[in-house]
């Protein structure tokens, strides 16, 4: 059951990843495209937490620092997803019934809205230090805010069906929790 | 911990949390070594990949498995996201094919002139070489016009006149030699009589001995035109392959000195006349002529290029 639930998540990680680089550049806007990786590992955050969050996100940056059209130093993505996932755990509501509880809307889209900003500048910030490749900062914060708002329209279509999916797959806690 | 102090907010109500959460934070609690070593491990691979090379294998695994993944998405979408560029107006389109025409029968004509502007443009750089390897002043002028066989004389009309500083009995010369001399001018236009009139008899000077001779023309425009060098001295034995150049004249008018008119052809002994006739072929192509220059008097002004070597050296 746990290894079933591992490659569902890692099926659902492999189909963002080839969406995002092979479906979405038909549809960029200002050669931008969604995030679609970064919006499964908030969904898996939101769901189950900043630890499995943060190893589903080095997985998913890996795969897009590896996946064919990248050519940027790999871990750059892994690094940016794996704060990524910590973070967006951490924006669960503890508060309010522990993991159990189902975010509202307008969290949901908040979270997208502060990851994707996060991992976008993570990314972009790594590229600015290593020099890989160098490019202006106005141009990177003009890319990083079409991507949040990319990632953001797409929230809607994309992250509650993937949040009720990793429920699904939530091995049951209730037990001892 | 710091999951509860960030988000408490009051007191009691953390205090409540504490109890209700124990189980959760003892879950979360690895969570912060595991992203200690997840970001350890990313920085790893990034200095790694940045020390070059070694990652390469992973990305081909990588590329290799996911490639015919893209693959397939790109072509299931590609016929997708053709779909916007069928819905275009034939408005749009008969615009577009209108311009490019346009476009198009524009670039014929550059291609199509291309060789013409780049021997014009030599032809000028050749010109102004000449003009100041020699040291005078030079109006550029094209030839518009040839005179009409009918009139029997050889004459051309080129478009500069007395605006441009030039008048009658000035020197013609191209970049290859003597053209004629002016012998009338309007406004705009020139008459300018060529070497091979009848009419026009140039004073020249073989450049080997500096013996003076006269050149007169044989009326004759295409086939192999020809000159007639009389020698002053008839003792004179001129060379075949000679060339000629003018001697001039006082005021450089008609005739400045030292433009190059041809070279000796042929030498025929004449006996009964007791001279010798030389035949001279000019180094002017006169048939293709185009671009020639005036020699106008120094200080001349005009709105059209003049060739003035004294400028260069100023």
């Amino acid at each position: 059951m746990s290894l079933f639930r591992g490659v569902i998540a890692v099926l659902a990680l492999l189909v963002a990843v080839v969406l995002q680089v092979s479906l979405f550049p038909h549809l960029t806007w200002r050669g931008v495209v969604p995030d679609l990786a970064l919006l499964v590992v908030v969904a898996a955050a939101l769901t189950r937490g900043p630890q499995y969050a943060a190893v589903l996100g080095f997985a998913a940056g890996l795969l897009l620092d590896l996946a064919p059209p990248a050519d940027h130093y790999v871990g750059r993505w892994a690094l940016a997803l794996v704060i990524v996932g910590h973070v967006a755990g951490r924006m669960r509501m503890p508060g309010q019934g522990g993991q159990g509880a189902q975010p509202s809307a307008s969290m949901v889209v908040a979270a997208v809205a502060a990851c994707s900003f996060l991992g976008n500048s993570v990314f972009a910030l790594g590229g600015l230090i290593l020099q890989d490749p160098a490019v202006p900062v106005a141009e990177m914060l003009e890319v990083i805010l079409v991507a949040l708002v990319w990632d953001v329209l797409l929230t809607p279509f994309i992250v509650p069906p993937l949040m009720y999916l990793f429920r699904r797959l939530e091995p049951a806690r209730s037990a001892y929790a | 911990m710091a999951v509860g102090e960030k988000w408490g907010d009051g007191p009691e109500r953390r205090e409540k949390r504490w109890r209700a959460l124990d189980g959760f934070d003892a879950r979360d609690r690895p969570s912060r070594s595991t992203l200690v070593a997840l970001v350890l491990a990313s920085v790893t691979l990034i200095t790694l990949d940045h020390a070059g090379g070694i990652l390469d294998p992973a990305r081909d695994v990588v590329g290799e498995a996911l490639g015919p993944a893209e693959q397939f998405t790109n072509g299931v979408v590609q016929p997708f996201a053709s779909v916007p560029r069928y819905f275009r107006t034939k408005g749009s389109l008969e615009d577009e094919v209108g311009a490019l025409e346009d476009e198009n029968s524009q670039l014929r004509q550059q291609l199509a002139t291309a060789g013409y502007d780049r021997n014009r443009l030599r032809e000028y750089d050749k010109l102004s070489q000449s003009a100041a390897a020699q040291g005078h002043t030079i109006v550029a002028a094209h030839v518009i016009g040839h005179g009409a066989a009918q009139a029997f004389s050889q004459t051309v009309t080129i478009d500069a006149g007395t605006t441009d500083g030039v008048h009658a009995d000035l020197t013609v010369v191209s970049d290859d030699g003597l053209v004629g001399r002016v012998v009338a001018a309007t406004r705009k236009t020139a008459t300018v009589l060529l070497l091979l009139d009848r009419d026009s008899v140039v004073g020249g000077r073989l450049g080997s001995s500096m013996e003076l001779g006269f050149l007169q023309g044989r009326g004759q425009f295409g086939g192999d035109p020809t000159l007639d060098m009389k020698l002053v001295d008839a003792a004179v034995v001129a060379n075949e392959g000679d060339s000629v150049l003018t001697f001039g004249s006082e005021d450089g008018a008609p005739y400045i000195a030292g433009v190059p008119i041809g070279t000796v052809r042929a030498v025929f002994s004449s006996p009964r006349e007791t001279s010798r006739r030389v035949e001279i072929t000019p180094f002017v192509d006169f048939t293709s002529l185009d671009l020639v220059g005036v020699v106008v008097p120094t200080g001349s002004t005009t709105d059209r290029a003049l060739v003035d070597p004294r400028k260069d050296e100023r």
